[in-house]
């Protein structure tokens, strides 16, 4: 396949991705969107009050950011698991395999899925935010970019759980174990300041600890771990998926017999 | 002529240690009609997998149209079309997006695929069923769905596994007579089926592959040459109490007014009738007691019967 080729297959499948999130909008736009608003409603306004400021800046404040990004994490992850695991699942994911699409075509299309998944619901709640906060954008091209590329980041690691899930059962593991505790304990409702030492220490290991930190910084130029540090270790993670997916979805045993 | 599809010393050892095929060789010419049979587990579908790619071999070549499936896999794949025998497309998306994805899916922009779309959906019969979800269509349309899918992007060379499985008759009747039409427009046809009257009718060359091994592999008119005996069903005007003697001939009574007679290979039918009239009986209708490719098939596979383990 040409570059031309190439690009035809790939906007195929990201209009495939965009038209299923659209289809479902009632599972894949709106709960994220109540759920978030739950937490403003009750972390940011109602317990928040009591808290005060954190970190210089008033708890709804500094949670937001957080809840922005937790969206925006879980939903590109879970669009792309739940989407490739469905073409597997229903077998229709033969239609590309069959055809000469590259593997990193695949992989990207789908991932675009994720993207704008994890996007759209991220704006919808930072629109949902400015009813509970005025919202001061520090830096736009640090925001933009960290929210983008966590949301690429994310995307890949669905894909690499959806290539290895076997069962439904497989696809909700990663997302209840790993991601929901990760983003829980990665500075979304604290500062890590405000940890002793060990678990402070043990938080620098947690990769969402330095993507929420560095979207916080890009709205409201706060941060406990260095930008720089996080832009890079974000980076590091996305080469770092999509060498995994490239590998998992070229390899025989996941979706080859 | 050019060959089609090209298979040399190809082997499939799945990771259990079964070995699904055990060096086939097979040819198909270019604008051939071949029947690819076997009994379930003989190793069609693993072959049919491997040359679309959705089963590695363990060893062999593979080349359609002349390119290499390992070396030259884009020019390879846009040569084929796969009907799969399980439904596998998306159920919740219209048969027009299945087709025009799945032509972006070749690089074909969507201005192209929708035209090629509405011809195979309008050719099938599945224009009117385009704008509704997939799932909601009947069985034989949800096949039909699949062949056009397969020919979006102009495949000259097409692989339909067990393609009219499930389908009643008037439905299986219009898929051969577009089959055949396609394959006269020149598009080359790979056919699995169990239906052997299917590939008896359709198909000018053909495989039997067994325990994966090829057991036979001629033109479908050499075959059917093969049978040393048919078994003929006479329906008389009369009725009759035993079964006439007819000299050369081995007759068996099967009803009042019915005849099993069985003729060699060499024997005239001529003389069957003649020495019938002789006894003034009168043949109303007459039919062969099996399918003749049924019979060779059978006794070809019966010849291979100790080892039934393999599956695909």
């Amino acid at each position: 396949m040409d570059f031309r080729e190439q690009l035809i297959a790939f906007i195929t499948i990201v209009r495939k991705e965009i038209k299923r999130v659209l289809r479902i909008w009632t599972q894949s736009l709106v709960p994220p969107v109540i759920t978030i608003t739950l937490y403003f409603i009750i972390f940011g306004s109602l317990i928040g009050r009591r808290i005060g400021t954190m970190s210089g800046v008033s708890y709804m404040e500094f949670v937001v950011p957080g809840l922005i990004m937790m969206a925006v994490i879980t939903n590109s992850f879970t669009n792309v698991v739940s989407s490739f695991f469905g073409a597997k699942f229903q077998r229709f994911v033969e239609e590309m395999l069959v055809s000469p699409t590259p593997n990193y075509v695949i992989l990207l299309g789908f991932a675009m899925g994720g993207v704008f998944r994890g996007l759209v619901v991220g704006l919808i709640v930072t629109i949902v935010a400015l009813f509970f906060t005025d919202l001061q954008v520090h830096s736009v091209s640090i925001t933009i970019a960290i929210v983008v590329m966590t949301s690429v980041f994310f995307s890949m690691a669905g894909f690499i759980n959806a290539v290895y899930a076997r069962t439904f059962d497989d696809i909700s593991i990663i997302p209840t174990f790993v991601l929901t505790p990760l983003i829980y304990l990665g500075g979304v409702f604290y500062s890590t300041d405000m940890l002793p030492e060990f678990w402070s220490t043990l938080s620098q290991f947690n990769p969402i600890l330095y993507i929420v930190n560095a979207f916080r910084y890009g709205l409201l130029g706060i941060t406990d771990v260095s930008v720089g540090l996080s832009f890079a270790m974000v980076t590091l993670f996305i080469v770092i998926t999509f060498i995994f997916s490239l590998r998992a979805l070229s390899s025989a045993n996941r979706l080859r017999s | 002529m050019t060959t089609a599809l090209s298979i040399k010393q190809l082997r499939k050892v799945y990771k259990n240690g079964l070995e699904a095929l055990k060096g086939i060789d097979l040819e198909v010419k270019e604008g051939d009609f071949f029947a690819l049979l076997g009994p379930n587990g003989a190793g069609k579908s693993t072959t049919i997998g491997v040359i679309c790619s959705l089963v590695t071999k363990t060893a062999g070549k593979i080349e359609i149209f002349g390119q290499d499936i390992d070396t030259s896999f884009s020019l390879a794949k846009k040569e084929l079309g796969v009907v799969p025998q399980e439904f596998n497309f998306p159920y919740f998306e219209k048969p027009m997006d299945i087709l025009v994805n799945q032509a972006g899916y070749y690089g074909l922009p969507k201005s192209i695929a929708s035209g090629r779309a509405e011809k195979l959906l309008k050719s099938l019969g599945l224009w009117d069923k385009r704008a509704e979800q997939a799932r909601n269509l009947s069985g034989g349309m949800k096949r039909r769905l699949m062949i056009a899918r397969a020919l979006v992007h102009e495949p000259r060379l097409l692989i339909l596994d067990e393609p009219t499985a499930g389908v009643d008759i008037e439905m299986r009747r219009s898929m051969w007579s577009f089959l055949r039409e396609l394959n006269a427009q020149g598009t080359t046809i790979i056919l699995t089926t169990h239906y052997l009257e299917e590939a008896e009718s359709l198909c000018r060359n053909i495989a039997i592959i067994d325990h994966g091994v090829i057991a036979e592999h001629s033109s479908m008119k050499e075959l059917l040459s093969q049978l040393h005996k048919e078994v003929l069903i006479l329906d008389l005007e009369e009725s009759l109490e035993k079964a006439p003697e007819l000299d050369g001939f081995k007759v068996i009574l099967s009803g009042e007014h019915s005849l099993e007679v069985e003729i060699e290979k060499g024997q005239s039918i001529n003389q069957l009738f003649e020495l019938l009239s002789a006894q003034n009986l009168h043949v109303s209708s007459m039919r062969n007691k099996a399918n003749r490719l049924e019979e060779l098939f059978v006794n070809l596979v019966a010849n291979n019967l100790p080892d039934k383990s393999a599956t695909n």
